[in-house]
């Protein structure tokens, strides 16, 4: 099995590769949207989705009962109307910018985890951590930043093509918003390489050095970057949140004053589209931030994965790096959905006056700050 | 491979070049101009330089085509009418076209004559972070300076014309 898979060409291996990929985070995303109705069902003290059942699975004991409390057929019955529902295309939409918006929102977003490593193991015959990623290049973190920051034209052109008030306004906010924040993530995630490349290296954007220099031995080395750059995490997280559109940021959308934003004049399975792009965002998101700040896969600060795995089976010690990644990414799509329910969604003079006049000068002053100190540590 | 995908990516740049100048849409044109970005950072990796394919992406298709699209669409442009030609629009053309052939004259004469230069001997500085940001600090540090101060000027250009100064005489 094994030999027929490294037999094959080395497209057909990639293109097996990706396909994975997005068969774990697509239905990762359906999996967001129905953890979302039942996070906030229950920070506002109610059960949430709980009635649909398929009839055989509820003459299963126990399982079957269970499975309908948690609410998965709710998701099951929303994914097969988007797919059944009657294709309705507004008359005033300007056609080809109307259908290509959905799939410019889809294709970077998955895109994305290309460049993203979610998981380590140890090489056999060399002895070292090795990361799980389908593309291994040392530009890392540019990369995902800069098909992240594709994303928006999807946002404008949907508002733009719907050729209606407020989708046009949901749109013109979307990319004023996303330009305005993607500053101050790039500013604060410097501070992180900084660090991670010390003087005399060959100069390193890859996440998985960045996971690396937070498991190295001693005070310093084992600590997780969340400890010892609280402000540019901070920082990451604020920008974050306004670059993947989720409340408190949600200006693009905002259905209290612009109906849906950009996505007013879309139904069934093109909204569904935009849906599973936002998801994936948040996923790929909470991915980098833990990478760049929680450590990635080691299980505990100072407890590098190296150590946990280094006496498991190869295929056992991939499985807990995985393991860890994502119960940490899953935490932080939880954070997401806990501040949406928690905070109020800030009006659009002040998501611009945070960004620019308070984000921006913090993150500089961040940069300017660290730069100082890790060139004194450096020199002591 | 690599020569098909040049020849694709080639082909997507040019034909994406040539469709921001005859385009009467505006936003057809940024969007043109995009794919052409697309292109180019194509090239780029084709070519061994990732780190400029994705500045490439990061900078120009990421954060400047999104802001042509804003203007755009808050001054609400619609293609209109094209205007006629005016005098200086002739003569402009006029010179245009001879430098155009003299171009091709030259391209023409010397097809072949060129020698490529040896691959191995051309600094990888656009494949390498650590090479490039030294290129970016000690050869090219002038030119990245007077750059820099040139965007600034623009920037306070902005500034100035487009502030009202009321109440704030001396300071014109």
């Amino acid at each position: 099995m094994i030999d027929l898979y490294l037999n094959l060409p080395v497209w057909v291996q990639a293109t097996i590769k990706g396909l994975i990929a997005i068969g774990v985070l697509i239905p990762v995303a359906g999996a967001c949207s129905m953890a979302e109705r039942k996070v906030s069902a229950w920070i506002q003290g109610r059960p949430g989705p709980n009635r649909a059942i398929v009839p055989w699975v509820a003459w299963i004991p126990f399982v079957g009962k269970a499975l309908q409390r948690l609410g998965v057929f709710h998701l099951m019955a929303d994914g097969a109307k988007f797919v059944f529902k009657e294709d309705v295309v507004p008359g005033h939409v300007n056609k080809f910018y109307y259908y290509v918006a959905p799939l410019v929102a889809l294709i970077p977003a998955l895109c994305t985890i290309v460049v993203v490593p979610f998981g380590a193991y140890i090489d056999a015959t060399t002895e070292t951590l090795k990361p799980l990623i389908l593309a291994d290049v040392d530009v890392g973190i540019l990369a995902v930043f800069a098909i992240g920051s594709l994303s928006v034209y999807a946002l404008i052109l949907a508002g733009w093509a719907s050729n209606s008030k407020y989708p046009f306004l949901g749109g013109v906010r979307a990319s004023a918003q996303l330009i305005s924040y993607e500053l101050s993530m790039t500013l604060s995630v410097i501070p992180v390489f900084l660090w991670v490349n010390a003087p005399g290296g060959n100069g390193t954007l890859s996440l998985f050095d960045v996971v690396e220099s937070q498991s190295q031995a001693g005070f310093l080395g084992g600590m997780w970057f969340i400890f010892l750059m609280p402000m540019c995490a901070f920082i990451f997280l604020v920008a974050l949140f306004a670059e993947t559109n989720r409340q408190p940021f949600d200006m693009p959308e905002s259905e209290s004053d612009l109906v849906g934003g950009f996505h007013t004049e879309y139904g069934e399975f093109k909204w569904s589209l935009f849906f599973v792009a936002e998801y994936v965002h948040m996923t790929i998101g909470s991915g980098v931030f833990v990478l760049l700040f929680l450590g990635g896969w080691n299980p505990l600060p100072w407890i590098p994965l190296e150590m946990v795995i280094s006496s498991m089976p190869m295929w056992l010690g991939a499985l807990v790096g995985v393991g860890c990644f994502l119960g940490k990414t899953f935490f932080f799509i939880f954070f997401f959905m806990w501040v949406r329910w928690t905070l109020p969604r800030f009006r659009y003079d002040q998501v611009m006056k945070l960004g620019w006049q308070k984000l921006l000068p913090l993150a500089i002053a961040n940069v300017i700050f660290y730069a100082l100190a890790i060139a004194m540590i450096e020199l002591s | 491979m690599p020569d098909i995908l040049f020849h694709l990516f080639a082909f997507l740049t040019l034909a994406s070049s040539v469709a921001v100048v005859i385009n009467h849409n505006a936003v057809n044109s940024a969007l043109a101009f995009l794919v052409g970005l697309v292109g180019v950072s194509g090239l780029f990796v084709l070519l061994d330089s990732f780190l400029l394919a994705v500045l490439m992406i990061l900078v120009y298709a990421g954060a400047v085509v999104a802001l042509f699209l804003f203007i755009i669409m808050l001054l609400d442009m619609q293609g209109g009418e094209r205007k006629s030609f005016s005098k200086p629009t002739a003569v402009a053309a006029v010179i245009g076209s001879a430098l155009l052939v003299v171009c091709s004259m030259t391209l023409i004469r010397s097809f072949g004559g060129l020698d490529a230069p040896d691959a191995a001997s051309i600094l990888p500085v656009g494949a390498n972070l650590k090479h490039y940001g030294d290129q970016l600090f000690t050869t090219y540090l002038l030119p990245v300076q007077v750059v820099g101060f040139l965007l600034l000027t623009a920037m306070l250009g902005v500034i100035v014309l487009s502030k009202k100064f009321d109440g704030m005489g001396d300071v014109k």
